[in-house]
């Protein structure tokens, strides 16, 4: 297989990763084209011979920063910092029990790590070298993502997080 | 409790819901959750949730890609030489500019914008391209169902569709999709031999002023394509895994059959 063949094979599982990171689907579309047009000017970082997906990811993620940050200059991608999705369901929590808009009131930082992680099959290593965090941050950024949505999805709210003992 | 059960920590009820724990690990894990039903029932909702995710958004998989996203992915077609060169480089190998460029113009292939294929080979290569390597999904209908696949797929085509035998060549059907444009909808039946080559027949309705055509051969990338048009229908039968030599006699077989 080529590495154009593999280039044009992975198209469907970067649009599902978009999809379920931005929610809509032509800026989803988006994403994945921005993404491959940048993966060509950034060809020269890519070891050949690697997971030519997850540098697809890593070159996904660094675009997405780029526009959250283009978007909202001071936001970025900082754990604790919403986006506007969230903002828009905050005052809702009750309501919120759909799993697309429980990803979507998760910080990106939090829903990049469950979605490599729980949707893409990626190891925890994987997902840590993609993002370029250590592997400590995460596991926290999953338990945190995970307790958010599963309280959101049981109607519990966001903002109290179970005890956990 | 044992002592490792002490041990029994948040990355570990993560890791369970996530199916990456050591047979040995895995084992104390569910030991320890048997025994704490609040994280047995944290862990099982994490696992739930990742079951949702995938169902959610599996059928995105399966949805036509986007011809702008085609594109952006061919845009340039020197990416394996490129690649492979930066490889290189990365491994500390110098590459004598003269050298580099005599391999760049041994390999690169046809840009894009300026080759002759036409639409039905291209579109079959991308076609194939894209559903070939897939493992899980490679067609929506089986083979165990070609009665149904062969019916629905003549009726989207509005015409005698039939998916050929090629069992005699070591080809066994796999099943069949619908590709919905270009411009009508497109049938794409799969084979694929015993080693997991795979070939796919790609199948649209010609409008009443195209001519019937040879054999054509075409190569998209690494794609190696034959491409007729005979009566209503366009086919192309495109490979990766295949020489042209054993794709040839493949659309040789497909035309006899197809022209009792």
């Amino acid at each position: 297989m080529s590495d154009v063949v593999s280039l044009i094979a992975l198209i469907p599982r970067l649009r599902r990763y978009a999809r379920a990171l931005v929610g809509e689907r032509a800026a989803a579309d988006d994403l994945v084209q921005d993404t491959l047009e940048r993966a060509w000017s950034k060809l020269h970082l890519y070891r050949h011979g690697t997971d030519l997906r997850a540098w697809l990811f890593t070159v996904m993620h660094n675009v997405h920063v780029n526009q959250v940050r283009a978007a909202r200059p001071t936001a970025a991608l900082e754990d604790d910092m919403p986006e506007l999705a969230q903002r828009a369901v905050q005052g809702d929590a009750l309501l919120v029990r759909d799993l697309e808009r429980a990803i979507a009131a998760l910080p990106a930082a939090q829903r990049e790590v469950l979605l490599l992680v729980a949707l893409e099959d990626l190891s925890y290593d994987e997902t840590a070298r993609v993002l370029g965090i250590p592997i400590g941050t995460v596991m926290s950024r999953l338990a945190r993502a995970r307790e958010k949505v599963r309280a959101l999805m049981q109607g519990k709210g966001g903002s109290k997080l179970q005890v956990v003992k | 409790m044992s002592e490792a059960q002490n041990h029994i920590g948040e990355t570990d009820l993560h890791a369970w819901a996530d199916g990456c724990l050591a047979e040995g690990r895995r084992v104390e894990v569910e030991a320890w959750l048997a025994a704490h039903p609040e994280d047995a029932e944290r862990a099982a909702a994490y696992r739930t949730l990742n079951e949702q995710l995938r169902a959610h958004f599996e059928p995105v998989l399966d949805e036509p890609v986007p011809e702008r996203l085609e594109h952006a992915a061919l845009r340039r077609r020197r990416w394996s030489v490129a690649a492979a060169v930066a490889g290189w480089l990365a491994l500390g190998v110098t590459i004598g500019g003269v050298a580099g460029w005599q391999l760049h113009a041994r390999y690169a292939p046809v840009p894009l914008a300026r080759t002759e294929t036409p639409v039905l080979a291209r579109r079959a290569a991308l076609a194939h391209a894209t559903y070939a390597p897939e493992v899980r999904h490679p067609v929506e209908v089986g083979a165990d169902q070609e009665q149904h696949l062969v019916a629905w797929l003549s009726k989207r085509l509005g015409g005698d569709v039939r998916a050929p035998r090629l069992d005699a060549e070591g080809m066994t059907l796999v099943g069949g999709r619908l590709l919905p444009r270009d411009p009508g909808p497109v049938a794409q039946f799969m084979y694929q031999s015993a080693p997991g080559r795979r070939v796919t027949l790609y199948v649209r309705t010609e409008g009443p002023d195209q001519r019937e055509t040879a054999f054509r051969f075409a190569r998209e990338g690494n794609v190696r394509v034959f491409y007729w048009i005979d009566r209503k229908f366009g086919y192309a039968l495109s490979s990766a895994d295949l020489e042209r030599e054993e794709l040839l006699r493949l659309a040789n077989e497909i035309y006899r059959q197809l022209n009792p």
